[in-house]
């Protein structure tokens, strides 16, 4: 480990913290909620949420929340996810995969414009986090 | 420059406590539970498992908090690992089974920051508990971590450096609350003999029984404590440094090593610090765990390797320190609050707090309380909303008697003032003193005249023995109590320890000596009245002065309740109870030796204590 300079350090910090962001219980553009019951499991959930984390790693982005949630009712549909944006109702996007995740991702929860193709209805219920 | 290992997306972090007190109550197993059952789930990408410093409510260990959303779970076992780990880390749904739930509560309080223990405190020296995992220099450094350091070496002159501590009104949190920009000001303006170094050194022998405010510390967030000394160096020019800690606190001490050798690793430490020029290194002292080598002048002795006993002052350590060299000696919480008040500014520290008192204060909250644990408050809270609200209480619906404030050193202060702001000036008014932040907390079943006997046979035991007032009067304060608690006191022998009291006060040599006698003045001073009943009825109103108590059997309850059960009679080893199984039972007090097992024994209530 070379030492660090005074503007070396200042890097460190910038970039290490968007890792601790999560912890420290701070506001989020947006929250991404991936319906993860069973049903949303056996229809590929787990790879949707993998694509989401690798896009989010990707992008350095440090104020989307990304939760699991159990099933939301409507297996037949699954794998969905809400979306949910400061300020706007939250979105449920059904039959996804992780093409349709990343495109979500760009299109609506940093673009601010919702991917209607895949959308199932504006303004469902709200979720915890 | 190497890659961070932390620098990674992960959608939850799982925040294990691996403080000493969870890690007792098998706080690694849990990790490494945790760790397998996320890996066998494929999760190892998406949930990282991170430990911790004490979150201080130890009380409930072991600890787990999730982020993001702050859910608290607590006395967690290796079992409850699976299931958690599918339900909640994979499949989004919080446990409510694990979560707390408040005493006589049947819904559980999910979020940390809802939690009572939680909501009154306020976190500067612990800023970064529960947060970072101290092994981890970058997360310390992502959390601000020598910010003030790179501040204080290239954008301030050592005067500015005391001038902005001066103004924050910081003062020592060891035990005496000197004011720290004077005592550093003092060290910068003391000369060293033939131009030689000046040191400075930090103070983590903490002594007191059931204290262990500045162990969190180190253990949580050590290199707060080394950035605050590098600063402390830099502002009155030192180039080496000592922490002095018990080797009774083996994860602290293992911690701190670990992050010494990080920071020179990244030039926070040793030659040329971030390039400034400036050099400064910091070494462990070990310390073999003797209460007097917490003063300020024993504690030197034990660095150099000699006698760890206390020596007159003046001169004091700025003056002649370590070697005979100006030395600025602070206390490990000290230390963790300089690079804050650096890093936010004097105003925003001088924000918190009373008009002589600014910033926070760690305690240790131990004794009769629900809440058993480590809390960071505001100065100027008072007792009630620390004992009441962040504590929960007093267990068993028993009724608050007092509390212990300022270790052996402190005193008592009574229920009557329980609204009692906490500053160094009113406690010392009630008698007591801030100390270094114990706080015992006392329930109507305790004896003041034994709590007194108890703090006077730990510093009588701790005296060091160099001084004769310290050595000798607190052996004959101590016989008096003892006399007093087994019944043989006389009149005189309140107005014995009074004097007793006032001379060592006078004449002892250190700190330990000069304080010793408080819990004795204190409970003498609002409880007299049960020294008095001890000395003229020879009775212990709180029946814990087991000398003084008259067993004997209700032979109605003993019947008509216990059926003559015989238990107690089995269990007497001074055969001092007669009657035969079937009959009614009574102890033969000639023979009795007051030991209660009897009423230990007795389900049903029917050994009555007098
Ligand atoms: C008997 C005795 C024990 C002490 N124990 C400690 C201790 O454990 N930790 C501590 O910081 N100060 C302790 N002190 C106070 C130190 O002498 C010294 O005042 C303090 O470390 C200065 O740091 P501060 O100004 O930051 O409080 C003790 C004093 C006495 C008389
Ligand atoms: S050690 Fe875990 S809460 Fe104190």
């Amino acid at each position: 480990m070379p030492k660090l300079t005074i503007d070396e350090l200042a890097k460190m910090r910038d970039r290490t913290r968007r890792t601790l962001v999560p912890r420290e219980g701070g506001e989020f553009r947006a929250k991404i909620n991936v319906h993860m019951g069973t049903c949303g499991i056996a229809a590929g959930a787990r790879a949707v949420m993998t694509a989401l984390i690798e896009e989010a790693e990707r992008r350095s982005l440090q104020d989307v929340l990304l939760t699991s949630s159990g099933c939301a009712g409507l297996c037949s549909q699954e794998p969905m996810m809400t979306v949910e944006t400061v300020g706007k109702p939250p979105v449920k996007y059904v039959n996804l995969d992780p093409a349709k995740a990343r495109e979500i991702l760009e299109k609506h929860v940093l673009g601010g414009s919702i991917v209607r193709d895949y959308a199932l209805g504006v303004g469902s219920e709200k979720t915890d986090a | 420059m190497a890659e961070v290992a932390t620098a990674r997306t992960y959608r939850l972090h799982l925040m294990v406590c691996a403080g000493t007190g969870c890690v007792s109550n098998h706080a690694f197993e849990l990790k490494t539970a945790l760790e397998r059952e996320i890996e066998k789930h494929k999760l190892e990408n998406e949930v990282t498992v991170v430990p911790t410093g004490c979150n201080g409510f130890c009380e409930r260990g072991p600890i787990l908090v999730v982020q993001p959303g702050n859910v608290f779970y607590q006395q967690l076992s290796v079992k409850d690992v699976p299931h958690l780990v599918e339900e909640h880390f994979l499949k989004g749904r919080p446990v409510a089974k694990f979560m707390y739930f408040p005493p006589e509560e049947k819904t559980p309080v999910p979020v940390l920051s809802d939690i009572p223990f939680f909501k009154k405190q306020v976190l500067v020296a612990l800023r970064n508990r529960g947060l970072i995992d101290p092994e981890k220099i970058e997360e310390a450094i992502a959390r601000d971590g020598y910010k003030a350091l790179a501040k204080a070496l290239t954008e301030m002159s050592p005067e500015a450096i005391i001038s902005e501590i001066a103004r924050s009104g910081l003062r020592g949190r060891g035990g005496a609350g000197f004011p720290t920009g004077l005592k550093w000001q003092l060290v910068r303006n003391a000369v060293s003999p033939n131009g030689g170094a000046k040191y400075v050194v930090c103070n983590g022998d903490e002594g007191d029984p059931g204290a262990f405010m500045d162990r969190s510390i180190l253990e949580a967030d050590p290199h707060a404590v080394i950035e605050g000394m590098v600063i402390g160096a830099k502002a009155i020019g030192a180039a080496a440094g000592f922490v002095y800690v018990r080797n009774e606190y083996p994860l602290a001490v293992n911690r701190l090593a670990v992050a010494l050798e990080q920071a020179r690793a990244f030039g926070l430490l040793g030659r040329d610090i971030l390039g400034t020029g400036f050099d400064f290194d910091i070494r462990i002292k070990r310390g073999a765990g003797a209460f007097v080598c917490g003063e300020e002048t024993a504690l030197i002795a034990s660095i150099e390797g000699r006698l760890g006993e206390p020596r007159p002052r003046p001169p004091y350590p700025a003056q002649s320190g370590l070697w005979g060299k100006p030395t600025c000696i602070n206390n490990v919480e000290t230390w963790a609050n300089v690079p804050v008040i650096i890093d936010r500014g004097s105003a925003w520290f001088a924000g918190i707090g009373t008009a002589t008192s600014k910033g926070t204060k760690v305690f240790s909250l131990v004794g009769k309380i629900n809440n058993t644990g480590l809390v960071e408050v505001p100065m100027g809270i008072t007792l009630r909303e620390i004992i009441s609200d962040i504590g929960g209480g007093i267990p068993g619906g028993k009724a608050f008697k007092a509390v212990q404030t300022g270790g052996p050193s402190g005193g008592c202060i009574p229920k009557e003032q329980i609204d009692l702001p906490i500053d160094y000036e009113s406690l010392a008014a009630a008698g007591s003193m801030m100390g270094s932040g114990g706080m015992v907390v006392m329930d109507e079943d305790t004896c003041m005249v034994d709590v007194a006997r108890y703090f006077l046979s730990f510093t009588q035991d701790e005296s060091c023995g160099k001084c004769t007032p310290c050595r000798e009067g607190t052996k004959a304060m101590l016989d008096v109590l003892t006399r007093i608690t087994e019944g043989k006191g006389v009149p005189d022998d309140i107005a014995l320890l009074e004097d007793l009291a006032s001379a060592i006060k006078d004449t002892a040599l250190c700190g330990l000596g000069k304080t010793a006698p408080n819990p004795v003045l204190t409970t003498l001073r609002y409880f007299r009245d049960e020294y008095e009943t001890h000395i003229r009825d020879r009775k212990c109103p709180a029946h814990v002065c087991r000398q003084l108590n008259i067993y004997a059997i209700d032979p109605r309850l003993c019947l008509d309740k216990g059926k003559g059960c015989d238990v107690c009679r089995r269990n007497c080893a001074s055969e001092a109870i007669s009657g035969s199984k079937g009959e009614a039972h009574a102890v033969l007090q000639d023979k009795c030796i007051k030991c209660g097992v009897c009423a230990d024994v007795c389900a049903f209530g029917a050994v009555r204590v007098e």
